[in-house]
């Protein structure tokens, strides 16, 4: 459950105050599929920023499953972060020398789980995510795009967190690999996830079933995409 | 995060790029290297010279005359050049309490000859006490007797060194004749090699009855040293005591402070030897501290390069919730590890180093147990204090730039 009220963000370049985000206000619910779809320099990343404990607002409260977040310190983001949100990112970010299985128990690691419920747990997330067993112990840098991004995706989902954020995940995949790994994201949600997919195309963005449309710093459109809705019931009081 | 598991990240840390980290090793494995191995040849001439200065004698005291200064002057004329002990000096030492060996002596350098070989070395009249007082042995011949101290006897024991100086290698020099100074004189003994070195060469030496000596070659009835072995270990003091109370009131003299003489004993000849082995030892070891101190920058330069080169790799760690002291644990702990792994090689290679200089290059070498734990100590701290900078600047990047970084 996420709750985005009055949010305000600024940077203070010496003398000049930029605003980036202006006052935004939503909220996303449980099981939600969300697409954030704006142009770049719209302020989406930094609104995504937000959702991710990445950062705080300058002003306006971000409630994450009843806990205040935005005002925690950088120790207290890092174990949010750490409970209850998995990161996907356009670049894939996976540790290049280290095993595919490596690279999905890392979180588990930082969450001081042991070594055998953490293998247990990391091929788990890689099947769902689409990975047999076949390259579990690959080294991540001898994998293809596609290949690397479910390693990712198997990474954000590992420690079972409330949101999968993912930021342009298709950017560095061609068409096809794109959409497997947007079905991919569908099969998360369907498992009872908040997915939010932050991307500047309407086509990624339109595998999502709402969509919020940033632009300048303001929340321009919230739409449901009734092509996707598969169970209408969920969205009826948003 | 488990510490197990801090473990295993700091290894793959460090073997990922196993040829940088390597050769950041390798600075430390030299300056830790060089550090053991330079106190080694500092602690084995130490080692050396203390031993030396106890095969001098054992139990101890050497009287020498002091500087002579008249009543109410203070003009010196420098320790050791009065010439203010007598062989009745020497001959009232005798049996005073807690001495047990009295041996006066007086030395002086000659050019010394036999059958046209030639050699200048020094003679030292004295009496048979010596033998005891300065733990000599006789190899071959005797030593000469009090007898023959009082005939003035122009006899002659010398050392090993003067015997392969004047008749060669493995000859036997019992009755042959030198002449010290046009004066002829009998061979009647060999002390047994000390194999002592430097200054004080013990086998590089002639003996001769002390009468011989101030009668024919020296003149006078002063004496260099008077030599005196206290009857044993515990009796050292109480010897130095009687020693002193005995001269001073023979020679008149009721303040300590301005006594015409002075007792050493051998621990003060040892600690006044130490302390200029020890600053030899400290030179050394700071100069080898230098590379270590190279090594440890090497550390930082290192470790702010990966720090860079990973910088990407931090943003992901943080995403994925790694806290402050995680990332700064990760990579202190690898610079730690790269400079204890680089101090074991080290320490090792520096013991090589002084088992080598003392085998092929006749160097004693001494690996002390305190310089070991010191050399390991020491690569820890450095890894501890050039790791902290780059380890504080990882766990300090925002994780936005981090990830965004190329």
């Amino acid at each position: 459950m996420i709750e985005i009220k009055d949010i305000v963000k600024d940077y203070v370049n010496g003398e000049e105050t930029t605003h980036v985000l202006k006052n935004i206000s939503f909220s996303i619910k449980k099981g939600e599929f969300v697409a954030i779809m704006g142009p770049s320099g719209s302020g989406k990343s930094t609104l995504m920023h937000i959702i991710g404990a990445l950062d705080v607002p300058t002003s306006g409260t971000y409630t994450l499953d009843g806990n205040d977040v935005s005002s925690l310190d950088p120790d207290e983001l890092a174990r949010i972060r750490k409970q209850k949100i998995g990161f996907v990112f356009q670049a894939f970010h996976l540790l290049p020398r280290a095993t595919v299985l490596r690279n999905v128990e890392l979180p588990l690691i930082y969450s001081g789980v042991d070594r055998e419920e953490r293998t247990k747990r990391a091929k788990e997330a890689l099947i769902a995510a689409g990975l047999d067993e076949s390259r579990h112990e690959h080294l991540s840098n001898q994998l293809s795009g596609g290949q690397m991004q479910r390693v990712a995706i198997a990474r954000a989902l590992v420690n079972d967190p409330s949101i999968i954020l993912a930021d342009e995940p298709t950017g560095n995949l061609d068409s096809k690999t794109g959409d497997l790994v947007l079905d991919t994201f569908q099969s998360l949600h369907a498992q009872g996830r908040i997915v939010v997919l932050i991307t500047h195309e309407p086509y990624v963005a339109g595998h999502a079933e709402r969509i919020l449309t940033v632009k300048d710093g303001l929340l321009v459109e919230d739409k449901i995409n009734a092509e996707r809705i598969t169970h209408i019931a969920q969205y009826e009081n948003s | 995060m488990k510490t197990a598991d801090l473990f295993e990240e700091i290894y793959l840390g460090i073997s990922s790029n196993k040829a940088r980290s390597g050769l950041t090793m390798l600075g430390i494995v030299i300056g830790i290297a060089s550090v053991i191995a330079m106190l080694s040849i500092g602690q084995g001439a130490k080692a050396q010279i203390e031993s030396n200065i106890q095969s001098i004698g054992s139990n101890l005291l050497m009287v020498s005359p002091g500087m002579q200064r008249g009543f109410g002057s203070t003009v010196s004329a420098g320790r050791g050049s009065a010439q203010t002990l007598t062989l009745e000096d020497a001959t009232a030492l005798q049996g005073a309490d807690g001495v047990g060996a009295v041996a006066p002596d007086t030395s002086k350098r000659f050019q010394v000859t036999a059958k046209g070989t030639n050699t200048n070395t020094q003679v030292i009249g004295t009496t048979p006490q010596y033998l005891t007082v300065r733990s000599l042995a006789m190899d071959s011949g005797s030593f000469f007797t009090e007898s023959q101290v009082t005939s003035r006897s122009k006899v002659a024991v010398i050392g090993p060194t003067v015997r392969d100086d004047l008749f060669g290698e493995g000859s036997n020099p019992i009755g042959q004749q030198i002449r010290i100074n046009g004066m002829n004189f009998n061979v009647i003994g060999m002390t047994v090699a000390k194999g002592g070195s430097g200054f004080s060469n013990q086998d590089d030496m002639i003996y001769i009855p002390i009468s011989a000596m101030s009668t024919y070659l020296n003149g006078g009835d002063s004496v260099s040293t008077i030599s005196v072995q206290a009857a044993d270990q515990a009796s050292m003091t109480l010897a130095q005591d009687s020693v002193t109370a005995i001269l001073m009131e023979r020679h008149h003299i009721s303040n300590a402070a301005l006594a015409d003489f002075s007792v050493m004993n051998q621990s003060d000849i040892v600690s006044a030897a130490s302390s200029v082995t020890n600053t030899f030892t400290l030179l050394l070891a700071s100069i080898a501290g230098i590379s270590l101190l190279v090594g440890g920058i090497g550390i930082m330069n290192m470790m702010l390069t990966n720090v860079t080169e990973r910088t990407r790799e931090i943003g992901l760690r943080q995403a994925i919730g790694a806290e402050k002291g995680e990332i700064v644990g990760q990579f202190l702990g690898e610079a730690i590890m790269l400079t204890l792994i680089g101090g074991g090689i080290g320490i090792m290679l520096g013991y090589g180093i002084s088992l080598g200089l003392s085998k092929f290059m006749s160097l004693t070498t001494q690996v002390a147990w305190s310089s070991v734990g010191m050399a390991f100590g020491v690569s820890a701290a450095i890894g501890l204090i050039f790791g902290y900078y780059p380890a504080r600047r990882a766990s300090r990047l925002n994780p936005i730039e981090a990830l965004r970084f190329e």
